[in-house]
C-alpha cells in the first residue's frame, strides 16, 4: 500500500475525530446557552468571554472527580458501557463526505476517510449498535432505575430503527444507490433530496430524535423519574463519556440528515462559486456550506428540547409502531409508485 | 404479610416483581417521603406510601408556646404558600378573641393569601410541567415566584417562612414600594401567565400526558375528604373562600373553577384559572383599599395586640401589656374554635381547644396535603410509573405540611 495514502487518510481521521470532539464539547456550550436565551437567563458567562471556557472547566472538572465503581456492579462491563457509547458515536463519521475532492496540482485529496459502496447501511449499522454502550452500562450498574432505562433504551431504539430504516428506503428508490459520495453528487446545486421525500425526511428526523434520545423521546434519562437512567451510577470521566457521546450522535446524526436530504455540501450557485474560487478553496466552501447545515440542525435538536414535553413511555411505543412505520411503508409505495409512473412515460 | 407494611428489598428469589423504592430522595419526590412500589415492568402493580421523614411534632410544640410563638410553626407546614398558614392561625385566634377586623386589615390579607396562592400554584403547575419534561414554561412562570417573595420581603423582611402579621393585624403598614410591586406584578404576571397557558394548555404531547390520567370521580374525592383545587377538579364546587368565607371574601366577586373528571390536565387548569381568579381578587382588593382609611392595619385590641416600641418605652400601660403579651398572659376565653381558610391546597383548618392557660390545650393541624395524599398509594395502582410521578406533582404534596 502507499504510505502517502496511509498518512493522509491518518490526517484526514485525526482531523475529522478532532473535529467532532471539538463540536461536541461546544454543543454541551451551545445547549446551555441556547436553553438559557429560551428561558430568559444568561447561561454559563463566568469561564473566559461569554463563558467560552466552560467546556474545557466542566472537562477538566470530570477527570478530577472521584471514580466511584459500585460494589455490586459488574466491573468490567462498567467500564465498557461508556467506552463503547463512545466509540459508536465516533466511527460514523468516517463514511460522511465532507466536501468534494481537493486538486493540489496532480494530487487528488477526497474529503472522505472511505467511501464504502454500502455507505447507508454502514451508518445504520453504527447507529444500531450505539444502544449497547446504554444497555451495557445500565444492566452492569445493578441499580433497579438504571435497568428500567436501559430497557427502556433498547425497545425505543429497535422500534424507531424500523421507521429509519423504512424510510431510508423509500429514499434509496430515489438515489439508487448507498454510497453516500454518490447519494451527494447527485443532489447537485438545489436537487436536494428533501424536495423528493418531505415525508420520508419528517419520519427520519423524529426518529433521529429517538435514537439519539433527545426530547421529547429522552426516556431513558428523563431525570424526574429515572433519576439519572443509565448514568445514575456514573461518575467522574466515565458520566462524561456517556454525556458526550450524545452530543456526538447529535453531531452525527445532523451531518448523516445533511448529506441525506439537505444536499451535503451542494448548495445553489455552486459552480459559479467553484469557477471563481478554484480548486482548493471552493471544496472548503462546500465544507463550511456542510458544517452551516448541521449547526442548523443541532439548534433544532436544541430547540425542540426546551420547547416540548416528553411522552410516556407507551406512547412513544405506540408512535413508533402505529403512527410510523404506517407512514414510511406508505411513503415507501407511493415513491415505488411515482417511480414506476416517472419511468414509464 | 400486612398489606400496608412496606418491604423494602426483592426478598422473594421467584417473584416475578420489581421492588422499587421511590424516594425519599428521589427528584420527583419534591421532599422527603417514600413510596415503596411493586412494579410489573413498569407498571405498578401496589404501593406503600411511608411518610413522618420530617415529623417535627408540631402540634406538640404547640401546647407549650404561647399563641403569637405559634405563627412560626405555621410558616413550616406549607412551606410554599406560609403566609396563608400564618394568618390562618391568626384568625383562628381572633376567632377565639372574638376581635373583629378592621376592612382595611382584611384586604391587605386577601392580597398577601391570594398573592402566596399564586405562588402555590406557580410551583405546582410548573412542577408538572417540568416532571413532564418541560423545563422551559417552568422557569418562565417561576421568576414571578421571586417577585412574591419579594412582595413579602418588602412587607414583613422574610421571603419563604414568612412569619407575616401578628393576631389583630400586621406588624407595619404597607409601605409605598409593597404598593408599587404588588402593581407591577399584577402587570407583568397576567403576560407571562398567558404565554404559559400558550405553551401547554393545547400542547398535544402534554395533553396526552395529563387528560385521562388518575380520574377520580367526585364520589371517591368527598370519600378520602379531599378539599381545594383536587377536588374542584373532579367536579365538585366547594371553596372555604365562598363557603365558609372568612376575612371579607364575602364583598369580592370571583369565580370558583371547577373541572369535570379529575384528571391531571383538570387539576391543571383548575390551579391555572385561580390564578387569573387570585389576579382578580388582588385587583379588587387594591380598588378597595382607595376607599379605606389609610394608615389602619390592626385592630384596636390593646390587650393582645403588641403596642409599638415607642409606647413600650415611654408609657407604663404599654409596658404592661407588652409584658403580658409577650409572656402569653392574655385572657383567651375557655373554648374550643374550628377555623378553615382555603390554602393552597385545600382546606387548611385551625382546630384549637384553649383550657385558658397560656398555652393552648390542644391544636390540630387539618393539613390538606396529609389527607389529600391518603389516596395516592391506591391511585398509583396499574397506572405506569411516569403517570405516577405526575400524579404526585399535580396532588402538590408539600413534605413539611404533609408530615407536620
Amino acid at each position: 500500500m502507499d504510505i502517502t495514502f496511509v498518512i493522509e487518510k491518518f490526517i484526514l481521521v485525526a482531523i475529522i475525530f478532532g473535529i467532532s470532539l471539538v463540536i461536541a464539547m461546544y454543543s454541551t456550550y451551545a445547549e446551555r446557552k441556547v436553553a438559557a436565551f429560551l428561558q430568559d437567563r444568561l447561561g454559563p458567562d463566568r469561564a473566559g468571554p461569554a463563558g467560552m471556557f466552560q467546556p474545557l472547566a466542566d472537562g477538566l472538572k470530570m477527570f478530577m472527580k472521584e471514580e466511584i465503581i459500585p460494589t455490586h456492579a459488574n466491573k468490567w462491563l462498567f467500564m465498557v458501557g461508556p467506552g463503547l457509547a463512545m466509540l459508536t458515536a465516533c466511527i460514523g463519521t468516517a463514511v460522511i463526505p465532507w466536501g468534494s475532492a481537493i486538486t493540489l496540482g496532480s494530487k487528488v485529496i477526497p474529503l472522505q476517510v472511505t467511501d464504502i459502496n454500502v455507505g447507508v447501511l454502514y451508518i445504520f449499522g453504527v447507529v444500531s449498535l450505539s444502544v449497547y454502550g446504554v444497555m451495557i452500562g445500565g444492566w452492569a450498574s445493578n441499580n433497579k432505575y438504571s435497568l428500567l432505562s436501559a430497557i427502556r433504551a433498547a425497545s425505543q431504539n429497535i422500534s424507531y430503527e424500523v421507521a429509519m430504516g423504512l424510510a431510508i428506503i423509500a429514499l434509496l428508490l430515489v438515489t439508487n444507490t448507498l454510497s453516500l459520495k454518490e447519494i451527494v453528487e447527485q443532489q447537485h446545486g438545489w436537487r436536494w433530496n428533501v424536495l423528493y421525500q418531505p415525508l420520508g425526511f419528517i419520519l427520519f428526523i423524529v426518529c433521529a430524535f429517538a435514537e439519539t434520545n433527545r426530547a421529547p423521546f429522552d426516556l431513558p434519562e428523563c431525570e424526574t423519574e429515572l433519576i439519572g437512567g443509565y448514568h445514575t451510577e456514573y461518575s467522574s470521566m466515565k458520566l462524561g463519556f456517556y454525556l458526550f457521546a450524545e452530543y456526538i450522535n447529535i453531531f452525527v446524526s445532523s451531518a448523516v440528515m445533511s448529506t441525506l436530504y439537505f444536499g451535503g455540501y451542494n448548495y445553489p450557485g455552486m459552480d459559479w462559486v467553484a469557477s471563481v474560487a478554484g480548486p482548493v478553496l471552493a471544496p472548503l466552501i462546500g465544507t463550511a456550506v456542510l458544517f452551516i447545515k448541521i449547526f442548523a440542525f443541532i439548534f433544532f435538536f436544541m430547540w425542540v428540547r426546551w420547547t416540548i414535553p416528553r411522552f410516556r413511555y407507551d406512547q412513544l411505543m405506540h408512535l413508533g409502531w402505529k403512527v410510523l412505520m404506517p407512514l414510511a411503508i406508505a411513503n415507501v409505495i407511493i415513491t415505488g409508485i411515482v417511480i414506476a409512473i416517472v419511468e414509464k412515460f | 404479610m400486612n398489606h400496608n407494611q412496606p418491604v423494602y428489598t426483592d426478598n422473594d428469589p421467584q417473584s416475578e416483581l420489581v421492588t422499587l423504592n421511590l424516594g425519599p430522595t428521589h427528584p420527583a419526590t419534591h421532599g422527603v417521603f417514600q413510596n415503596v412500589l411493586q412494579l410489573d415492568g413498569e407498571r405498578i402493580v401496589s404501593g406503600v406510601s411511608t411518610i413522618g421523614y420530617i415529623h417535627r411534632a408540631f402540634e406538640k410544640i404547640a401546647e407549650h408556646r404561647p399563641f403569637y410563638q405559634i405563627t412560626p410553626l405555621t410558616d413550616r407546614l406549607n412551606y410554599c404558600s406560609s403566609p396563608i398558614n400564618n394568618m390562618g392561625w391568626h384568625m383562628t385566634v381572633e376567632k377565639l378573641l372574638n376581635i373583629k377586623m378592621p376592612k382595611r386589615v382584611d384586604y391587605l390579607r386577601i392580597i398577601i393569601m391570594e398573592l402566596a396562592r399564586i405562588s402555590d400554584h406557580i410551583i405546582c403547575n410548573t412542577i408538572i410541567a417540568q416532571d413532564t419534561g418541560a423545563t422551559t414554561t417552568f422557569l418562565y412562570l417561576f421568576q414571578f415566584r421571586e417577585h412574591i417573595y419579594e412582595i413579602y420581603e418588602e412587607v414583613c423582611g422574610a421571603r419563604l417562612t414568612t412569619n407575616i402579621g401578628r393576631i389583630g393585624g400586621f406588624e407595619r403598614d404597607f409601605n409605598d414600594i409593597a404598593f408599587a410591586k404588588i402593581n407591577k406584578f399584577l402587570k407583568e404576571f397576567p403576560v407571562a401567565l398567558r404565554e404559559f397557558e400558550s405553551l401547554l394548555n393545547r400542547n398535544r404531547i402534554f395533553i396526552d400526558r395529563t387528560a385521562g390520567v388518575a380520574c377520580v370521580t367526585p364520589e371517591d374525592a368527598l370519600s378520602y375528604s379531599w378539599s381545594g383545587p383536587l377536588l374542584r377538579a373532579t367536579g365538585v364546587d366547594y371553596d372555604v373562600r365562598v363557603n365558609e368565607p372568612y376575612c371579607s371574601y364575602e364583598d369580592f366577586d370571583f369565580e370558583v373553577p371547577v373541572g369535570t373528571s379529575g384528571d391531571i390536565y383538570d387539576r391543571y387548569l383548575v390551579r391555572n384559572e385561580e390564578m387569573w381568579q387570585s389576579v382578580s381578587l388582588i385587583e379588587q382588593a387594591m380598588e378597595k383599599l382607595k376607599h379605606e382609611p389609610a394608615g389602619v392595619f390592626h385592630a384596636d385590641v390593646p390587650d393582645f395586640y403588641l403596642p409599638a416600641k415607642e409606647e413600650v418605652y415611654n408609657n407604663m400601660e404599654a409596658l404592661i401589656y407588652h409584658f403580658k403579651i409577650v409572656m402569653g398572659e392574655i385572657d383567651a376565653p375557655k373554648a374550643e374554635v374550628y377555623h378553615a381558610v382555603e390554602g393552597g391546597n385545600g382546606e387548611l383548618g385551625f382546630y384549637l381547644i384553649n383550657d385558658g392557660g397560656r398555652t393552648p390545650y390542644r391544636l390540630h393541624f387539618r393539613r390538606p396535603s396529609f389527607i389529600n395524599y391518603s389516596m395516592y398509594a391506591k391511585m398509583s395502582e396499574g397506572m405506569l410509573l411516569s403517570d405516577a410521578i405526575i400524579n404526585m406533582s399535580s396532588m402538590n404534596i408539600i413534605a413539611g405540611e404533609l408530615d407536620a
